[in-house]
This record gives C-alpha cells, sequence and structure tokens, in this order.
C-alpha cells in the first residue's frame, strides 16, 4: 500500500448525499480481474451520457477539477455495495482524499486498505471547504501526521482519526504482513477451537 | 460478570490477539464468489502466500452469471469479461482446494441462499464475505459482514479479519402484522425510520414477538436488509425455528455433534440487563405494505400513500435531493403511488428468492389465475429461483408451473436483475416492482427506475400492472 503523509491538490466539491459505491462505480466495471485502470468507470453515470460522451456540467468534467486530488462530498459518501473497485476508481482518477461529514462503514475501511484517506468533518466546515472548492482558488491541504486540513482561505480544521489506522496510513504497511507476524496465536485459538467445537472441523 | 449482548458474546469468542490498537478476530465461515476475489487470489500469489483454511472457505458462481443455459457451464457465457471472470474463479479454487459448486451445480446459486441451504451457515459463526449482504446470515445468529477485497485476501491468508467493535443497537418489533405484511415491510419500516446511515457504526440485533414468530426465510430477509441501514450487521438470537431450519443440512452436524452443538448455540442470546448503545420500538400491527418511491432504500411508504412533496422536507439539501429523485423516477409530488405502472417485475435476489419468497408469491398469483387474471399485458415479469436447490423444490411443489401460466418467465438462479450485472437489466426509463435491496440511481440498469417491495406485493405489482396493495389480492 502506497502511504498518505501530506498532500496539496485542488479540492472538487460534489455536494450531493447519500453517494452509493453503485454511483461511485457502476456494474459494468466489476467485471474486471485486475485492481488498475479503473479511473474510467469513476462516477462513470454522472461524467458520462448514453453515446459515452463527456457531460461537461459534471464537476470532474470541468477543466479546474479534472485533476483534482480530494473530493468534498454529502453525507455517507460510499453507502451501499462492498465493491473496493470505489476507491481503487478514485486513487486511479487521482484521487487520494475524500472529506465528508459521514462515511458507511465498507467504504471507510476499504479506504484504509489502499491509501485513500477518508476525512470526517463537521458539517459547517464541510459546507466552508464546499464553498471554497467552488471559487478560482480551491488548493487545500491535508496533513495526516497532523490531523488537519487547510482550507483555500488559510483556516485550519483538526479531524480525528484511529491511531492504528493512522500508523498504517502514514508508513503504507501491508495488514497481511502485520497479522502474520501473530501467526502463533491464530494457531492456539485454533487448537482451542477444534476442542471446544469440535462439529466445526469438517473432514 | 457483566451482562452481555448477543453481538458481545460472539465477539468475546473470536478474539485472537491485540495488535497494535487493532483487534484480530478469527473467521469461521468465509463465502466467495467470482467478483470480488479475483485481485485477493492474484494479491496471494504476487506473494508466495497460501489459503490457510480451504476447508472454512465455500465458492458460488453468481453475480454475473445468465440464467439460462448454465448447464453449459462458464465456459459457454458469452460475456467475456464475465466469462473470464468465472474461469478465473475456478482456477483459483482449484489451485487452492476450495470446495466450488460451478453453475449449473444443483447447489450452486446466490452466495446468501447457498451457505444456509448448504447449513454452512451456522449460530455463534462469526462470517464474512466480500458482499455487503453478508448480513444476511446474522438470522441464525452470526456474525456475519460484508468486506473489500483487501479484507478477501486476509481472511484468505489468515483466516482472520483487523477490526474495531462495532457498537450495540436493539431493534424490537412486538405485535401481529396484518395479513399481506411480512419481513420485508419490517426491514422497509426500519430503514424508513432510521435512515440508510441509521445504523452507521452498530451491529443491530432484532428482538420482539414479531421477530420470533418469523422463518428463517423472515429473518433472513430482514438481516439482509440490514446494510442498507447503515449497520455492520444484523442479528437474531437462535431459537427452535432456527434449529428445525438447521436439522440434516449437509454441513450440519449430525449425532452426538448435533446434540453438542445445539448446547452451544443456545448460549448466543442477550443476557438480560445487557446494555444496547441505542434501541429502537416497532409495533407490527402499525406496519402497512411498504414500497419505496425514490432512489434510497430510506425512500419508504405504504402503498395508500401519496409521492411526497420536496417542499414538505426540512432542509435545502434533502429538498434538492427529493426533488432529483423524483425526476429520475419520473414520479409526481402527489401523485397516489399505487399509480406508478410498472414495466417490469423482478422476484428475486438474496433478499427474497427463497422457498417461502417463492410459495408466498405463487399464493397471489395461483388466486388471480383463478379469477381468471394474469400478468398484466404490458408487463415483463421473471421469478430468479435463488439456487438450484430453490428452483427444484419450486418445480416439485408445482410453482413454476402457476408463475409460468400467469405469464412469468421462470429462469435458472443468480444475482440476476437486482444489480444487472449479467444481461438481465433494465433499460433506460423503464419502472420495475422488484423484490430486491436497492433501488439507487441506475442499479439494475443505466435510467432504470425501481421501487422495492416484497414478494406479494411484486406479484399484485404484475398482476394490476401497476404498483398495488396486495391486500386487494388476498
Amino acid at each position: 500500500m502506497k502511504p498518505f503523509t501530506k498532500i496539496d491538490a485542488k479540492a472538487a466539491p460534489l455536494a450531493l448525499s447519500n453517494i452509493d459505491t453503485d454511483q461511485i462505480i457502476p456494474k459494468q466495471f466489476l467485471k474486471t480481474v485486475e485492481r488498475e485502470g479503473l479511473a474510467r468507470g469513476l462516477f462513470y453515470d454522472f461524467r458520462f451520457d448514453e453515446a459515452g460522451n463527456e457531460k461537461t456540467d459534471f464537476v470532474l468534467n470541468q477543466p479546474a477539477y479534472k485533476d483534482a486530488g480530494v473530493l468534498v462530498t454529502g453525507d455517507n459518501f460510499g453507502c451501499g455495495s462492498s465493491r473496493e473497485h470505489a476507491p481503487w476508481a478514485l486513487l486511479d482518477f487521482g484521487i487520494t482524499c475524500v472529506i465528508s461529514t459521514s462515511f458507511a462503514d465498507i467504504f471507510y475501511n476499504n479506504c484504509f486498505q489502499n491509501g485513500l484517506l477518508p476525512v470526517v468533518l463537521k458539517a459547517h466546515e464541510v459546507e466552508s471547504l464546499m464553498a471554497q472548492a467552488r471559487g478560482g482558488n480551491h488548493v487545500v491541504s491535508v496533513d495526516l501526521e497532523a490531523q488537519t486540513v487547510t482550507a483555500p482561505d488559510g483556516e485550519v480544521f483538526r479531524f480525528d482519526i484511529d491511531p492504528a489506522r493512522k500508523h498504517k496510513m502514514l508508513n503504507g504497511l501491508d495488514a497481511i504482513g502485520e497479522t502474520l507476524q501473530r501467526v502463533s496465536d491464530i494457531d492456539v485459538y485454533e487448537g482451542r477451537r477444534a476442542l471446544d467445537n469440535p462439529w466445526l472441523e469438517r473432514a | 460478570m457483566a451482562a452481555k449482548t448477543l453481538y458481545d458474546k460472539i465477539w468475546d469468542a473470536h478474539l485472537v490477539a491485540e495488535q497494535d490498537g487493532e483487534t484480530i478476530i478469527y473467521i469461521d465461515l468465509h463465502l466467495i464468489h467470482e467478483v470480488t476475489t479475483p485481485q485477493a487470489f492474484a494479491g496471494l500469489r504476487a506473494n508466495g502466500r497460501p489459503v490457510r483454511r480451504p476447508d472454512r472457505t465455500l465458492a458460488v458462481a453468481d453475480h454475473n452469471v445468465p440464467t439460462e443455459g448454465q448447464a453449459l457451464g462458464a465456459g459457454a457465457v458469452a460475456d467475456e469479461e464475465a466469462r473470464l471472470q468465472l474461469l478465473t474463479l475456478e482456477r483459483n479454487v482449484a489451485d487452492n482446494g476450495i470446495e466450488y459448486f460451478p453453475m449449473g451445480d444443483l447447489r450452486n446459486g446466490i452466495v446468501h441462499v447457498v451457505g444456509p441451504e448448504q447449513g454452512r451457515t451456522q449460530p455463534g459463526m462469526t462470517i464474512v464475505c466480500g458482499d455487503s449482504h453478508t448480513s444476511t446470515h446474522g438470522a441464525f445468529g452470526a456474525l456475519a459482514q460484508g468486506i473489500g477485497t483487501s479484507e478477501v485476501e486476509h481472511v484468505l491468508a489468515t483466516q482472520t479479519l483487523r477490526q474495531a467493535k462495532s457498537k450495540n443497537m436493539r431493534v424490537t418489533i412486538d405485535g401481529t402484522p396484518a395479513p399481506g405484511v411480512g419481513a420485508k415491510d419490517f426491514a422497509l419500516a426500519v430503514i424508513g425510520a432510521i435512515g440508510t446511515a441509521g445504523g452507521t457504526g452498530h451491529v443491530i440485533e432484532y428482538a420482539g414477538e414479531a421477530i420470533r414468530a418469523l422463518s428463517m426465510e423472515g429473518r433472513m430477509t430482514l438481516c439482509n436488509l440490514t446494510i442498507e441501514a447503515g449497520a455492520r450487521a444484523g442479528l437474531v438470537a437462535p431459537d427452535e425455528t432456527t434449529f428445525d431450519y438447521m436439522r440434516g443440512r449437509p454441513a450440519a452436524p449430525k449425532g452426538a455433534a448435533w446434540d453438542m452443538a445445539v448446547a452451544h448455540w443456545k448460549s448466543f442470546f442477550t443476557d438480560e440487563g445487557a446494555v444496547f448503545d441505542s434501541e429502537i420500538v416497532l409495533d407490527a400491527a402499525a406496519i402497512a405494505p411498504l414500497v419505496t418511491w425514490g432512489t434510497s432504500p430510506e425512500d419508504v411508504m405504504p402503498i395508500t400513500g401519496l409521492v411526497p412533496d420536496p417542499a414538505s422536507f426540512a432542509t435545502p439539501d434533502k429538498r434538492a435531493s427529493v426533488a432529483r429523485a423524483l425526476d429520475y423516477m419520473g414520479l409526481v409530488a402527489g401523485q397516489p403511488i399505487s399509480e406508478a405502472k410498472v414495466d417490469r417485475v423482478f422476484i428475486g435476489s438474496c433478499t427474497n428468492s427463497r422457498i417461502e419468497d417463492l410459495r408466498a408469491a405463487a399464493a397471489v398469483v395461483q388466486k388471480a389465475f383463478l379469477e381468471g387474471r394474469l400478468v398484466a399485458p404490458h408487463v415483463r415479469a421473471m421469478v430468479v429461483p435463488g439456487s438450484g436447490l430453490v428452483k427444484a423444490q419450486a418445480e416439485d411443489e408445482g410453482l413454476d408451473a402457476i408463475f409460468k401460466a400467469a405469464g412469468f418467465d421462470w429462469r435458472e438462479p443468480g444475482c440476476s436483475m437486482c444489480l444487472g450485472m449479467n444481461p438481465d437489466r433494465l433499460a433506460p426509463g423503464e419502472r420495475c416492482a422488484s423484490t430486491s435491496n436497492r433501488n439507487f440511481e441506475g442499479r439494475q440498469g443505466r435510467g432504470g427506475r425501481t421501487h422495492l417491495l416484497s414478494p406479494v406485493m411484486a406479484a399484485a405489482a404484475a398482476i394490476a400492472g401497476h404498483l398495488a396493495d396486495v391486500r386487494d389480492f388476498i
């Protein structure tokens, strides 16, 4: 996993609540056996019409936001399907941080597996960022170590994050590698369960 | 000892270790399918890591399988990408010694139908799958959660998951529902009451006399839709209904092991006095047959209601999103929802494709048929059983004959039009009465308009040709 430490990037405002993972990346892009190349599918129905032409009114199609690295968006972002293709598509597009008032659990969890930072701010802070992101100067700074988002006007918003997740994200740690360091604990657990719940051991 | 909730007990029974502030919990059963696993197996290969417990893993092909011609096998699937994904799964399970029910096998079907049907799903277990509707298995008193592909890889490699514990929420439904009202309506009522983010960060336990009275199929419907309320998992404590369902299933314990297992399973209940972080209470008798009007599962209303006016909502954001939803759905504020004419009817999905769902829908269809009514001429209606075994049982009971005589299309099992990854999907603008779980924009096909409802309500809509009150059909 690529570490996330600090970025200065353009912020794109997407003022919709309850954006589900079907909208982040629709079903037809889930038939891949790869993790890469999913940027084309990101927000596909928002970005392209039925003939596959770009919709010029969608924020990520506008010249000022085409190279956005941060998405500022509404409540409950990433609800619905567990598809990890959603964070993969955001990252492949170049978005490495999403800021909202709240995230759905599975999406939030998937972000941390991939070095995509989900930042939870208060409603008025998200509104302020949203308003500034719509303006000419819309570069924000996100610092994971300091747990801060600095708005284009210089105001600093602090965010909370689980320390274990922060540590892994800052260092780009491999969760499987970490867990395998505790393989003896897993062996012991399995041995005990085999005695306590023998019917679970299939021939 | 402090009183514990059902969730607390399952959690505590699966603690392996604490590491760097995270908890490592053991996973008893890992269900896998073709769409969310290829990258996980590729990750294992790239790092030279084996599958730790192939015996605790079960694979099916369900998300992008066609609902006809399944006996020809994955190699005959016309869609090139779907075929590659299915063949990739076949190679991965063969390389790793994982039990697999291939497309066309009688035991294959939707992963959340197959696990319980085979007796692999058991009370007190931890279960994961790379699919959000894994919450379904909570009907057995198992902690069942949807995970992403990176976590699928983690479970394959370690048979554990790193997780922080969720909070406890209890939803109590007492009372007796009116005829025509069932588990699907309960679930929609809960989502309508707390919203699609209402359960975020929580595991919901369902309790109360209306829950105890539900069959396992009904409990599965309810727990299935728990994810649409934002919760990590749903739970119903196991009881005699659970044990009666499980007895004799292929992977259920037998003989003395069965007695030992039941004694263990009976310990999974919430202690008297255990504290929940939040509580919701609903009265089953007050719940009408429900239908969704918008593009979020929380957009719920009784079938007798009028489409809401965006102006009646509290915040500007909400007013804008309701206006957008009505525009997408082709509905006008103030119109009776029962006037909405449907083009398609879909009975199926991991929410409502089990034998009891099909029996209930078939009963409505049969009664109408005997009164000389068929599927309305402008409606294309389809039934997609949840598994090969559900399909075979329905055919033994003659349910397929009832559906077909009335004009329904009787298909082969799979996820089908719930998410439209296979050829079954809506055309732009088509309106569908659907027993599935998500009415998101584009979910069943770009521009498709989905109304979520119960199997009996779907049957009523097929015959009426518009959304209809099932109470007029029973």
